[in-house]
C-alpha cells in the first residue's frame, strides 16, 4: 500500500489496470511539476492574467449587521473567469496534461461549471475536448451546455443510471480507459484514484492561502470559522488547504441536506452514507446495504454525487473539519438574502455554505468572523430558482 | 493444489487452451444464470466467472451493464449469489468458480465476513474489477486463510515489469489478460499483435494467462489457445442466454462451437 496514495483508510487506486500505468505516469508527471518552478510561474501567471485573481474578500456589511452576530466574509471565487473556483484547477491539471504530451482532454460535469472551465481551457490552449454530462444535468443547466459547446467542446449526454454527475463519472472513464494514452482526465473535484484528490487540493489551494493572508491583512487575526459547501469537495478543499495547520480555525463542511437527511432525498455522503469504494477511492459512499449506488438529490446539480473526497472523509473521522448539513430550502433562503443583502447572486451550491454562515453568526460575537468561500455565481441557477420558488408558492 | 492449479495442470496436459465462462448472475434471472452456469460447465466450459451485478460498472460495455441492470432490478445480491455458488458447487465438484465483482460490494458486505462465506460455499478466488495490485493485499490477505486468491488483470497498457510484479506470488491463481483498451464486449477483430503479446507475457511469468474481453469465435479461441493458457468469453455468452428462446440448448451448441467439441 502506497501511504502517499491514501488518508487514513481512504483514497487508494481502486482502478482498473489499464487505468494504472497511466495513473502512475500522472503521479511521476505531477510530482516533477509540483517541483518545477517553471511550471508553477507559468500556473501561477494564468491565475493572475486570465482568471483575475487573487479574487476579492468582501465583507458581508448588511447581512452581518442584519444577522447581528459575527462578521460574515466572502471569498469572491464567483468573480474569477468562468464564474467557479472550477477554474483554478482546471489550468493546471490543462498546463499538466500539455506538459505530459497528452492530445485530447475528457472530463465529467455536474452543474456544468467545470465542464465549461475544462472547455475554456482547452480553447485556451487549442485542445480537442469532451465533456460528459449528465442527460438529466444536461437539461437543468442548458445554459453551461451551450457555453461549453460556444468554446468548441463536445458535450456527450450520459442516460444511464441516475443520469447525472456519477453516471458522467462512469462514462468518461470509460472513455480514458478506451483511450488511456492520448487522454488526460481532467476531473474536477477532489475525489477519483490518487494523484487527483491530492493535485486538486494542491491546484484549489490558492483559496485558502489567499484568504488567510487576506483576512489577516484586513483583519489582523484569523477567521474563526471557515465553510464551504461540500460535493466532491474541492472547493472546500481548496479553502481548507489554507488553515489545516492552524488548529484556532474551525473548518466547516456544508453537504447537501437535499430535501431532508431523514428523506433519504439528499447528497449528504459523509453526514448520511457509510464507506465504500467508488471512482477509485475509498471513502464514504450514499449506499445501499448490498453497496449499490443510490441516485442522490439536492436542488444543486454541482452537490448531486453520492461520494465526497477521501481527505474529507479523513478530516470527518479525526474531526478536524465539521461536516453539517443545508437542506434545498435553506439554500434557497440564502441565495435569497445573499441577492437582497449584498447585491450578489450566488450559486445553489455556494448558497449553501451562506446558509451554515446565517445559522451560525447571530449566536457569535460581532469580533468573530465567519469566513465563506463563495465558490461560484448563481447566473446557471436562475432556472432551478424560479421552478423551486414556483413548486413552493403559496 | 487447489482446483484452479489442478484444471490448469490437466489442460497443459491435454494441450488444449482452458475455456472461461462468465456469466452476470441473476440476468434474466438468478435460476437461470444457476441453470446456465451448470450447462456451460457441462458442456466444456472449465472455469466459471460469477459476475456480481454493480449499478456502476465501469469497466463494462452495454451488454454486460444491460445484465446488470436487469440483476439489480431483481434484488440480486451477493448473499444470493454466494448461495448459487454453493448449488454449482454441488454439481460441478472440480470446476474452479471465481466471483467477478467490483470491490464496493464485496467490501460493504465485509471482507472477512465475505471471505468466510465464499469459502463455505465452494468458490476459489475472486476477480475484483478495481483492485489494482497497489491496493490488493487488504483483500488479499483476507482471502489467503480462507483458501481463496485474487485473479489478478493485465491490461493492454501494462508492461512487462509490472506484469511480473503483479504475477508475484500468485502460483495458486491465473492471470486474467486483457485484450484490448475499452469495455467489456464483442469485437469483430482482436488487436493484430494479440498473439506476440500473449507470448511475451507467458514468457515473463510462471502463472497461468487467460486472455478475455471481445472474446466470441472459435477462431479466436484457437488463436488465444496457441500463445495462452485459456480464454474468457463473457458478452457473447450473455448475448445467447438473453436473446435464446431454448437457452440451455444455445448455451450448449455454442460451448460446443468455441471449444471445437463440433468439430
Amino acid at each position: 500500500m502506497k501511504k502517499e496514495a491514501h488518508y487514513g483508510i481512504y483514497g487508494g487506486q481502486y482502478v482498473a489496470e489499464t487505468l494504472m500505468t497511466p495513473l502512475l505516469e500522472l503521479e511521476r508527471a505531477y510530482a516533477e511539476a509540483k517541483a518545477d518552478p517553471a511550471f508553477q510561474a507559468e500556473f501561477a501567471e494564468l491565475l493572475r492574467d486570465y482568471v483575475g485573481r487573487e479574487s476579492p474578500l468582501t465583507f458581508a456589511r448588511r447581512l452581518s449587521e442584519h444577522l447581528g452576530g459575527a462578521r460574515i466574509l466572502l471569498k469572491r471565487e464567483d468573480l474569477n473567469h468562468t464564474g467557479a473556483h472550477k477554474v483554478n484547477n482546471v489550468l493546471g491539471q490543462v498546463l499538466l496534461a500539455r506538459r505530459m504530451g497528452k492530445k485530447r482532454l475528457i472530463a465529467e460535469t455536474g452543474a456544468g461549471m467545470h465542464g465549461v472551465a475544462t472547455a475554456t481551457a482547452a480553447a485556451l490552449f487549442g485542445m480537442p475536448c469532451e465533456v460528459y454530462m449528465g442527460s438529466i444535468d444536461v437539461a437543468r443547466q442548458e445554459p453551461n451546455v451551450e457555453r461549453m459547446k460556444m468554446l468548441g467542446a463536445t458535450v456527450h449526454a450520459v442516460e444511464e443510471g441516475s443520469a447525472t454527475l456519477k453516471d458522467a463519472m462512469n462514462e468518461a472513464i470509460r472513455d480514458w480507459t478506451s483511450h488511456p494514452e492520448e487522454t488526460f482526465y481532467v476531473i474536477g473535484t477532489v475525489a477519483g484514484p490518487h494523484p487527483y484528490p491530492l493535485m486538486v487540493k494542491d491546484f484549489q489551494s490558492v483559496i485558502g492561502k489567499e484568504a488567510r493572508r487576506q483576512c489577516l491583512e484586513k483583519y489582523g487575526k484569523l477567521p474563526d470559522q471557515a465553510i464551504a459547501c461540500v460535493g466532491g469537495g474541492s472547493n472546500a478543499m481548496g479553502l481548507f488547504a489554507g488553515f489545516l495547520d492552524d488548529p484556532s480555525v474551525k473548518l466547516v463542511g456544508v453537504e447537501a441536506g437535499g430535501k431532508g437527511l431523514a428523506t433519504g432525498e439528499h447528497a449528504a455522503s459523509i453526514n448520511g452514507g457509510t464507506v465504500g469504494v467508488l471512482h477509485g477511492s475509498k471513502t464514504y459512499l450514499l449506499q445501499t446495504p448490498d453497496g449499490q449506488i443510490i441516485d442522490t438529490y439536492s436542488i444543486s446539480a454541482g452537490l448531486d454525487y453520492p461520494g465526497v473526497g477521501p481527505e474529507h472523509a479523513y478530516l470527518a473521522d479525526s474531526g478536524r473539519a465539521e461536516y453539517t448539513t443545508i437542506n434545498d430550502d435553506e439554500a434557497v433562503a440564502a441565495f435569497d438574502a445573499l441577492c437582497r443583502f449584498e447585491g450578489i447572486i450566488p450559486a445553489l451550491e455556494s448558497s449553501h455554505a451562506v446558509a451554515e454562515a446565517i445559522k451560525r453568526a447571530p449566536s457569535l460575537p460581532t469580533d468573530a468572523i465567519l469566513l465563506v468561500n463563495l465558490s461560484g455565481r448563481g447566473d446557471k441557477d436562475l432556472h432551478s430558482i424560479f421552478k423551486y420558488k414556483k413548486e413552493h408558492a403559496q | 493444489m487447489n482446483r484452479i492449479q489442478k484444471l490448469f495442470a490437466k489442460t497443459r496436459a491435454e494441450g488444449r487452451g482452458a475455456f472461461v465462462a462468465y456469466l452476470t448472475m441473476g440476468a434474466p434471472t438468478l435460476e437461470a444464470s444457476v441453470a446456465a452456469g451448470d450447462t456451460l460447465l457441462s458442456n466444456g466450459a472449465d472455469i466459471l466467472e460469477l459476475g456480481v451485478p454493480f449499478s456502476d460498472p465501469m469497466a463494462d460495455g452495454p451488454v454486460i451493464r444491460a445484465a446488470a441492470r436487469t440483476a439489480l432490478e431483481n434484488g440480486v445480491n451477493l448473499a444470493q449469489i454466494l448461495k448459487a455458488v454453493g448449488q454449482l458447487r454441488a454439481k460441478h465438484p472440480d470446476a474452479p468458480l471465481v466471483v467477478f465483482s467490483y470491490y464496493n460490494i464485496i467490501y460493504k458486505y465485509g471482507l472477512e465476513r465475505f471471505a468466510a462465506d465464499a469459502a463455505a460455499a465452494g468458490a476459489d478466488a475472486v476477480l475484483a474489477v478495481d483492485v489494482p495490485l497497489e491496493d490488493r493485499e487488504e483483500i488479499l490477505d483476507v482471502l489467503r486463510p480462507h483458501g481463496l486468491t485474487l485473479v489478478p488483470l493485465i491490461a493492454p497498457t501494462t508492461g512487462l515489469d509490472r506484469i511480473k510484479e503483479i504475477a508475484a506470488g500468485m502460483e495458486d491463481s491465473f492471470l486474467y489478460v486483457v485484450t484490448v483498451k475499452g469495455t467489456t464486449g464483442v469485437r469483430n477483430e482482436l488487436p493484430p499483435d494479440l498473439a506476440a503479446r500473449l507470448s511475451a507475457i507467458k514468457a515473463a511469468v510462471d502463472v497461468p494467462i487467460c486472455a478475455g474481453f471481445g472474446v466470441s469465435t472459435h477462431a479466436q479461441a484457437e488463436m488465444i489457445s496457441k500463445a495462452a493458457d485459456g480464454y474468457i468469453i463473457g458478452s457473447a455468452l450473455m448475448r445467447v442466454l438473453t436473446d435464446s428462446s431454448d437457452p440451455a440448448a444455445a448455451l450448449a451448441a455454442f460451448a460446443k462451437e468455441v471449444t471445437g467439441a463440433t468439430k
